[in-house]
């Protein structure tokens, strides 16, 4: 008897790994050669360069001082580093030899021209959306206008059985809905284009949709904020922290302009999100990402500012007249008010931290990661910097500039373990030079 | 090798990406009136602006200011004739004059941002700027006389 049910298990065991065997095998598609290549009109390759920068493919497919597009750029993934792939046409380390079919197959189904499961470092889950055309757009760019670089591949470093290709499938079959962008009947045609691109090409969700154990993004927390390089993608829900609430006018003009007046700048990985793509989007899809974000965070109708925070925030900026016993408070006048300091408005080019949302998130970093290392010409807005503090301050100053400004400006708990937090993030940038 | 405006001028600067921008000002472009006095940002001596608002280029790495427009106190006004300039002459407020370009500098970004500046205002704005002379009270006179000057200029126009 208990023969029989172990037969019966290993037969169910066999017949299950074979199942999904057969399930996981895809075919390869056959190499072209550079003349097998169709001639793409200048209309698809000029869709497809501002498609790619939407999507901004270059960040994670060039290395830092790499050539473009030409992969090695570390990904650290929580199971392993992993290294993206080179995806200039050139048909031995690149992409040269992968037919329209082969590219569109990859950004659709996470498959690679040689039948390989691709890791989900690559956002194929997002990208799955995209139309046809919109991809063959982007093919029609890399092989026109990228140049070819020969470059080797760095290997991932993935402990066993995670560098397991095959056993992507399994992880496609637990998490990834495939398929094309579904219109959605409700709601106006700019929501449906706002929504079409932030789950498709711009992939918002990879860094502001939390994760699970295996690292797939909780579709039943869809942007409720995440970390990633150790800064904190806010939520882009009802839970954002912003103290003055996103309107569809100010995520447009954020990512228009880099920042807006009342929500700060985009730092951190959102620089290059910003700078080396979104922007090229015509101000049509800005606005229409705008109009779908604003529903997705449940913004206010219209763009009324609540003044009354301001003038709140305002004054609780007003420098003592009497010894500033806070060492924070201190240093915060000393090297922060010359530029954070406004008067009886905010002023653009004064941006204000008691409304930011990195002195009102749960955790420091971004700030800390600001104070640190400033901001540049390549992050927030175009042509004005932040000078970054890492040699000026010690941990502890730091943290008292961090503690004043949280305990002074906002209305939320103290952050705890400041020094060690900053010490975490100095040395993690220490590590990375 | 980086680039960026000075004074309306392009310059490139072949120096490494984690020089300061002051560095580059002072020993590349040899432009001396921005001073260095903490090296830390601390004491706004090297102030200057970037893209129109002032920053302390003791601290500002050459990678952060790649492609922007800076403006050094030599490049402020071509006439030494900034509002702020002349009412630092008309109430002769530098002592020792060390500081002072950091001073003038804070100060013309802050008219800019804050037109009409109060008192606290200033005070605010300008504790970042240190003068071991102690020139302050005249520098806050200097910037409510520029202010006043630039509310003439603009009802006259």
């Amino acid at each position: 008897m208990i023969k029989t049910i172990l037969f019966g298990l290993v037969a169910v065991v066999v017949i299950a790994l074979v199942g999904f065997a057969i399930y996981a095998n895809e075919p390869e598609i056959s190499s072209i050669a550079n003349v097998e290549r169709p001639q793409f009109n200048a209309d698809t390759v000029a869709e497809g360069r501002v498609l790619a920068a939407a999507g901004y493919c270059a960040t994670c497919h060039t290395a830092e001082d790499g050539e473009l597009y030409a992969g090695n750029y570390p990904m650290e993934t929580g199971f392993g580093t992993l290294y993206s792939t080179n995806i200039t046409p050139d048909p031995e380390f690149g992409i040269g030899n992968w037919s329209q079919e082969a590219f569109l197959r990859a950004m659709h189904d996470g498959v690679d021209r040689e039948g390989q499961h691709l890791f989900p470092a690559f956002p194929y889950d997002h990208f799955t959306k995209m139309s046809d055309d919109d991809v063959g757009a982007i093919y029609a760019y890399i092989m026109s206008e990228v140049e070819p670089v020969k470059s080797v591949q760095k290997s991932n470093e993935l402990p066993f059985p995670m560098d397991q290709r095959f056993l992507q499938a399994g992880w496609k079959l637990l998490f990834v809905n495939f398929g094309r962008f579904e219109v959605v009947a409700e709601h106006s045609a700019e929501w449906n284009r706002g929504a079409y691109l932030v789950e498709g090409v711009t992939h918002c969700g990879a860094c502001h949709t939390p994760r699970n154990a295996l690292g797939a993004e909780k579709k039943n927390e869809q942007f409720a904020g995440a970390t990633i390089d150790q800064w904190i993608a806010p939520a882009l829900t009802a839970e954002n922290v912003s103290a003055i609430r996103w309107t569809a006018s100010e995520f447009s003009n954020f990512l228009k302009n880099g920042g807006t007046r009342n929500h700060g700048i985009a730092a951190g990985p959102m620089g290059p999100v910003v700078h080396a793509g979104l922007r090229q989007l015509p101000d049509s899809d800005l606005d229409a990402i705008g109009i779908y974000l604003a529903d997705k965070i449940d913004a206010p109708a219209g763009d009324e500012v609540n003044s009354e925070i301001i003038a709140t925030s305002l004054a609780k900026g007003k420098p003592q007249k009497n010894y500033r016993w806070d060492q924070g408070e201190r240093l915060y006048a000393t090297a922060c008010a010359s530029c954070h300091y406004n008067g009886a408005q905010i002023e653009p080019s004064r941006p204000d931290l008691g409304i930011n949302s990195s002195t009102r998130l749960a955790a420091p970093d971004n700030l800390v990661h600001v104070i640190l290392d400033g901001v540049g010409n390549e992050d927030g807005i175009a042509g004005v910097v932040m000078p970054g503090f890492r040699n000026a301050f010690n941990d502890e100053e730091v943290a008292a500039i961090a503690a004043y400004l949280r305990s002074s400006r906002t209305d939320k708990v103290a952050w705890t373990d400041l020094s060690g937090k900053v010490a975490e993030i100095r040395a993690m940038h220490t590590a990375a030079q | 090798m980086i680039k960026l405006k000075i004074n309306g001028r392009d310059v490139s600067v072949d120096a490494d990406a984690d020089t300061p921008l002051l560095w580059a000002i002072r020993d590349d472009i040899g432009l001396t009136g921005t001073k260095f006095g903490c090296g830390i940002g601390m004491c706004g001596a090297c102030t200057v602006h970037v893209g129109g608002r002032a920053t302390r280029s003791c601290i500002t790495p050459l990678s952060a200011v790649a492609g922007t427009s800076v403006t050094t106190i030599e490049g402020l006004d071509e006439t030494d004739s900034h509002p702020v300039q002349k009412a630092w002459r008309e109430l002769r407020v530098p002592q020792c004059g060390y500081c002072q370009p950091g001073q003038i500098m804070q100060a013309a970004a802050l008219l800019k941002d804050i037109p009409n500046p109060s008192d606290d205002d200033i005070d605010a704005v300008m504790t970042g700027n240190l003068c071991r002379c102690m020139t302050y009270i005249r520098i806050r006179n200097a910037v409510h006389r520029a202010a006043s000057a630039n509310r003439e200029t603009s009802s006259n126009d």
